[in-house]
């Protein structure tokens, strides 16, 4: 697992310790190019910590480029070569708002840690179905449709799809014909 | 032939129109003086719209200082004049700043590129959470969305203008609309590209029937249209406007020869002007209210 403090890199990008305020469009341009870069060293399938904890504030032109531009890139665009999911860290309500108004922008869904580390939950657009869905798998660990079938009392065939969903959209891991949520994986291998 | 052109006494966002007007008949290469002799008080929207006015000119203007020693004292105190020498001859007596001005929260900063915004963030944060919180009784955490909202507003002249534009952030007692309540005011003034302009610039754009200023202005601030194809694009001001709506503000947006406005309970502007007398580039006034108990919700 890759651990990217936004912190650390906002800073490399600006050449200047002064600035812990993600602000503006080339800044988050410039940030996320360096994560991406970090990125490009990553396995076919990797997990990918994005770590806002040192970061005081964010802006929606840079929560445009950081959040959503990566998500879009990595986890939204059908993608052959990479398999890259992202377990979003240290973000505050403050930091909230810019991102939520991304996400909503390009309807996108990311998964966040809790501010205590313990659990974690997906933020942004997802219909209840797949919250519903996602919220199961994340409680049950790894599971295939049946056993999601088995617990919502959905159809089997309906589960499959909405799993699928949830992993095309990097918020589940598959994990031969099973599902794992992103920031549930203590245990399974990336 | 010289042109002289009055500031009013009190000069805001109204008042600027008066300016402009007398402006409306005088070629950009004319010689100018701008004559704020009997001037008493200035928003940061005035201050900041007639450092764009000696931006705007082709022929370097004059400007005449306020006479009251208040006045001028106070304008020192805001950087004024530090940015206006560099756009006029200033005449009259020009004090120079001593010490800082309590009530401004960011002195008048030129806002070129990017990490001018920076600066103007990192500036402002920590003094804004004090003024927010004990002043106007809002709640900390409003502090962020107030940084946020002044990036925003400042990237406008970065990634638009075509040239730099000013930023003033200031607090004062609203005495004739808000019953002596306070408000922290952000003004952001350039001579650029303006709204229009700037869409117009657009690859690929098709006009529609309408077009004109008024109709930029609402496509940018209402419908969140960029001149750029990314759909990210156009989130500042929708943020701004969110931000605006949940803590009872008001923003308004002038640009050529329209304004517009997202007006609360407490205001009785217009939320759309046409047809004003032309003025170059963008001139944003943000206006965040002080809380009263049994305000409205956010």
């Amino acid at each position: 697992m890759m651990h990217i403090d936004v912190s650390s890199v906002l800073r490399q990008t600006l050449s200047c310790e002064l600035y812990s305020n993600l602000v503006t469009r080339p800044t988050g341009a410039a940030v996320r190019t360096q994560i991406e870069a970090l990125l490009a060293d990553t396995r076919e399938r990797s997990l990918t910590v994005i770590d806002f904890s040192h970061v005081g504030m964010i802006d929606y032109s840079c929560a445009d480029e950081v959040v959503a531009k990566l998500l879009l890139r990595y986890a939204a665009e059908e993608r052959d070569d990479r398999e890259a999911y992202f377990l979003f860290r240290g973000v505050t309500e403050d930091h909230w708002d810019a991102i939520e108004a991304v996400l909503e922008r390009h309807t996108l869904a990311l998964v966040l840690e809790s501010a205590d580390g313990a659990s974690a939950h997906i933020g942004g657009i997802v219909n209840d179905r797949e919250r519903e869905a996602w919220n199961k798998v994340y409680e049950m660990g790894r599971t295939a449709p049946a056993d999601l079938a088995s617990a919502t009392g959905s159809p089997t065939a309906d589960c499959a799809r909405t799993l699928a969903t949830l992993h095309r959209r990097r918020l589940l891991m598959r994990l031969d014909g099973d599902y794992v949520a992103v920031g549930g994986l203590a245990d399974a291998r990336v | 032939m010289t042109s002289v052109i009055t500031v009013p006494p009190s000069l805001d966002d109204h008042s600027f129109e008066q300016v402009v007007e007398q402006l409306a008949t005088v070629p950009p290469d004319a010689k100018l003086v701008v004559d704020a002799r009997h001037t008493r008080w200035a928003s940061p929207y005035g201050l900041t719209a007639l450092l764009a006015l000696g931006q705007a000119r082709e022929v370097r203007a004059s400007f005449t200082a306020p006479e009251t020693e208040e006045t001028a004292s106070y304008w020192a105190r805001t950087g004024f004049f530090r940015h206006a020498e560099e756009l006029y001859d200033l005449h009259g007596s020009v004090p120079k700043a001593r010490g800082g001005e309590s009530s401004v929260l960011l002195e008048i900063t030129p806002v070129v590129k990017s990490e001018d915004v920076h600066e103007v963030v990192g500036r402002i944060q920590q003094k804004a959470q004090q003024i927010l919180s004990k002043e106007l009784n809002i709640d900390a955490k409003a502090t962020v969305g107030f940084a946020m909202t002044l990036s925003e507003v400042c990237q406008n002249i970065v990634e638009h203008a075509g040239r730099g534009g000013w930023v003033g952030v200031q607090t004062y007692t609203w005495r004739r609309r808000l019953a002596n309540r306070r408000v922290v005011v952000i003004a952001v003034c350039d001579a650029g590209l303006g709204f229009r302009q700037s869409l117009e610039s657009a690859p690929g754009r098709v006009r529609s029937d309408r077009w004109d200023d008024a109709a930029a202005l609402e496509e940018a601030v209402i419908r969140g249209v960029s001149r750029f194809r990314d759909p990210g694009r156009g989130q500042g001001l929708a943020g701004v406007r969110r931000y605006v709506g949940r803590w009872d503000g008001k923003v308004s947006v002038r640009s050529g020869t329209a304004k517009i406005a997202i007006v609360p309970s407490w205001d009785d502007d217009v939320p759309l002007l046409e047809k004003l007398a032309p003025f170059p580039g963008s001139q944003v006034q943000v206006t965040i209210p002080e809380r009263v108990a049994g305000g409205p919700p956010r």
